[in-house]
């Protein structure tokens, strides 16, 4: 390993350690049924691939309803979501477009992922068939396979990624750590100085938070530079969010919602405005509601209750959401109850991809909660 | 003090705050405008009459309110959604060398979860003898280790790449903090479970939503990682990792996962998403260079910066900043004030320990013209913190992560500063 003189290195500074010893005895051992559920992980050469199979038109209908709200229609990446198709042939320009077809150089990372993190904000509810599915949809996406195309644990390494051999282990030990050491110049070490390039040309630091400014005099900046931030992004994006898919399940946040009576319209219920509030923590991955809300992955939610569905401005609808509103109904107490118990089955092929809310007393504190963000 | 101005009265002592609270400021100013005497010392202030606040004000305190703007940042448009983000320390602000935990840089990819101490459950499994589960008191059982070590996002300064683009060394360098961790050595769990020898690497991962999984081999593992569950001394903020995270010192900040959950022991890289399509770097050819963990020695001028412009006029002037090396000690820091045609040697505050933040010096006499400040770290190695032009001259342009060039301000003769690149 090219790291073995940094280790080398560290180890020679290294601080007193506990003596080795016996092992303790603390901990106990693990279940096979608790590997099971936690190491889910797949390897570069396919293990941990479970059986099953999908193909690409299963695929396309998955994606459309799982991830096509951040990474668009045809996996082109909407705003500054991830593109997961295109950008063939773009690594050794300027600004290369890094997508899993032009740079992804394991497909097991793709299955791994999108089973393991993603929805975002509804990680782990894809099955093994929808998985390999998905991961068809997206290789079609980048014209990697045909539309006929079923991935299954079979042929899963069969399918060649264009990037495989684009990738070199780090090289600074050769490339850059010789010519970088020694002793360095002190004195005349260059005879003219000029300024190249300054910040403020292009004037993209955020505002000084003194200033009181109207946090909106940004974002129009904001959301234009976002299809292609100045000089590159920080690497940073979106996997997934909040704990709330997995980890809390049967007894979430109504746990203290000794007040199960349904909101009215009398005056609010605090301790179950405070119960919706937690369980609104499930939708924060998409939805906000306050004073600064804004449409993200879905639409922003101040005013919900009482409002006809599909009218929220600049929000991109799916037609069937759009028709719903245009046929007259309104978000009340009922179909909001509806809707959020099985959004999918409420709305057939609307395209929030939220499972729903387990209980019924979740979704009267959640409506008691938005109620109060009229 | 006469009888009727020692009044008691709750009204009293209102009214009395308010005028003093009023007139004074503007008193003190043109007093000391006109070189007379400082009505701050000749007058009593309400601060040297009456009572502060009792010492339950605040069972646990934040800083006074004249520091409210000592926060973290963020940058809107570098994310698609502040969920899964980042935000910057204020450095520009800060001195010495540890980071307060409540202003130290976040950097989640499925947000800060809550994670209670009895919900926390610690895995390790694969090329191991006994696959072991262990609680967190489990984790307060075994001999602990501490250490201080900078976290650094490989990101930092990764805007930079292309040009001079933000106005501020929170935003230039922000994504980092050094905190004293408490906690286990990594070594000492694996030990429990015993690796088997074909056990090569380790992969890691968190309990967040998106796992943030990563490999690392298994001498990183063995040699000076911890799991920790202290910081600064308290027990890590939710947005830092609690109640358990992974400390891995003087690797970039992407492989410290946070809520750590499981720690596998593998016989080869999982070629996680983190560490193929993220977290590597693209040459000018379009190869790119992957398992780039160390961060390079780099080192920042955090004031006078386009947040902290000199406002005192010429004369005595403190240069200070930061300096950092992944691969030892810091051994030395120069600043210039030139663009970097010449060089002084800054003092270090205390000597330089291995994967630690260092702060530096440089007790300077301004004489009020326009300065180019760099600052230029070396380290134990002999490592020289390259310009951003020798980089470039290597990697090429699209690169995004470990950018450790020299950074320049530019300060201009009314003490304002601007991020500039030079020739």
């Amino acid at each position: 390993m090219s790291k073995s003189r940094n280790l080398a290195l560290a180890l020679a500074v290294a601080a007193a350690a506990p003596a080795a010893a016996e092992p303790l005895g603390i901990g106990r051992e693990a279940h096979p049924e608790e590997l099971a559920a936690w190491d889910v992980k797949i390897m570069p050469d396919g293990r941990g691939l479970p059986e099953g199979s999908g193909d690409v038109m299963t695929g396309e209908e998955k994606y459309l309803l799982h991830c096509a709200a951040c990474h668009g229609d045809f996996a082109e990446g909407l705003g500054n979501w991830p593109k997961l198709a295109g950008g063939m042939d773009t690594l050794d320009r300027r600004d290369p477009v890094k997508t899993v077809g032009s740079y992804w150089p394991y497909l097991s990372t793709v299955w791994d992922y999108v089973h393991r993190s993603m929805p975002f904000g509804q990680a782990q509810v894809l099955t093994a068939d929808e998985t390999y599915a998905i991961t068809a949809y997206i290789l079609f996406s980048n014209f990697l396979v045909e539309d006929d195309f079923v991935l299954s644990r079979d042929n899963f390494l069969e399918v060649e990624m264009p990037n495989a051999d684009g990738f070199i282990v780090d090289d600074r030990d050769e490339t850059e750590y010789p010519g970088f050491t020694g002793e360095p110049c002190m004195e005349n070490c260059k005879e003219e100085v000029e300024i190249t390039m300054r910040a403020s040309i292009l004037d993209v630091t955020p505002n000084d938070p003194n200033d009181d400014a109207p946090a909106n005099s940004e974002d129009a900046a904001v959301e234009e530079s976002s299809e292609d931030p100045p000089a590159g992004e920080s690497g940073t994006e979106p996997p997934v969010e909040e704990a709330a898919a997995e980890d809390a399940p049967a007894e979430p946040a109504a746990d203290d919602e000794a007040s199960s009576m349904a909101a009215a319209d009398a005056a609010p219920d605090p301790e179950l405005v405070a119960a919706g509030e937690k369980v609104f923590a499930k939708c924060k991955a998409c939805h906000m509601v306050g004073d600064d809300a804004k449409n993200r992955v879905g639409p922003a939610l101040n005013g919900v209750v009482g409002r006809a569905a599909g009218e929220v401005e600049d929000f991109r609808y799916s037609p069937a959401l759009a028709e719903a509103g245009a046929s007259g109904m309104v978000w009340d107490d009922e179909n909001l109850h509806g809707f959020l118990a099985d959004p999918r089955g409420f709305v057939p092929k609307n395209k929030m991809s939220f499972a729903g809310l387990r209980t019924s007393e979740e979704i009267d504190a959640v409506i008691a909660y938005l109620r109060t963000h009229p | 003090m006469s009888a009727n101005s020692a009044t008691t009265s709750r009204r009293g002592i209102l009214r009395a705050g308010l005028a003093a609270g009023v007139a004074l400021p503007a008193a003190a100013l043109s007093a000391r405008a006109q070189g007379g005497p400082d009505p701050l010392i000749t007058e009593v202030q309400d601060w040297a009459r009456y009572t502060g606040e009792g010492v339950d004000e605040t069972p646990y305190g934040l800083p006074i309110r004249f520091e409210s703007d000592v926060v973290r940042r963020n940058v809107p448009w570098l994310t698609a959604d502040p969920i899964s983000s980042i935000n910057f320390t204020p450095i520009h602000a800060l001195d010495g060398t540890i980071t307060p935990a409540g202003c130290a840089f976040e950097r989640h990819h499925s947000g800060a979860i809550e994670l209670a101490k009895p919900d926390y459950r610690l895995m390790i499994n694969g090329l191991v003898d006994r696959p072991l589960v262990f609680t967190y008191e489990d984790l307060e059982r075994f001999p602990r280790v501490s250490g201080i070590y900078f976290c650094e996002c490989a990101a930092n300064t990764g805007m930079e790449w292309a040009g001079a683009q933000l106005n501020g060394s929170q935003f230039t360098h922000g994504m980092i903090h050094n905190m004293e961790y408490v906690g286990v050595s990594l070594k000492t769990l694996l030990d429990e479970a015993g690796i088997k020898p074909e056990g090569k690497w380790i992969y890691v991962e968190g309990a967040d939503a998106s796992s943030n999984g990563r490999s690392i081999p298994i001498e990183k593992a063995l040699d000076d990682c911890m799991v920790a569950f202290k910081a600064n001394g308290e027990a890590l903020r939710k947005e830092h990792g609690y109640p358990a995270r992974l400390v891995v010192p003087g690797w970039e900040g992407n492989l410290w996962v946070k809520w750590l959950r499981r720690i596998e022991v593998t016989d080869g890289p999982v070629e996680s998403r983190e560490e193929t399509s993220k977290y590597t770097d693209t040459l000018d050819n379009g190869i790119s260079r992957k398992w780039t963990w160390v961060m390079d020695a780099k080192s920042v001028v955090t004031a006078p910066s386009p947040q902290v412009p000199i406002t005192h006029g010429k004369g005595p002037l403190v240069i200070t900043g930061l300096a950092w090396s992944g691969r030892g000690a810091i051994s030395r820091v120069d600043v210039s004030t030139d663009g970097g045609k010449t060089w002084k040697t800054a003092r270090l505050a205390a000597p330089g320990q291995p994967m630690q933040m260092t702060r530096f010096w440089l007790d300077h006499d301004w004489d009020g013209s326009e300065m180019l400040l760099q600052s230029r770290a070396m380290d134990e190695t002999g490592y020289v913190q390259p310009t951003k032009t020798a980089l470039r001259e290597i990697r090429g342009e699209n690169s995004v992560y470990h950018n450790n060039c020299i950074q320049t301000w530019w300060v201009r003769a009314d003490g304002s500063a601007e991020n500039v690149e030079v020739s």
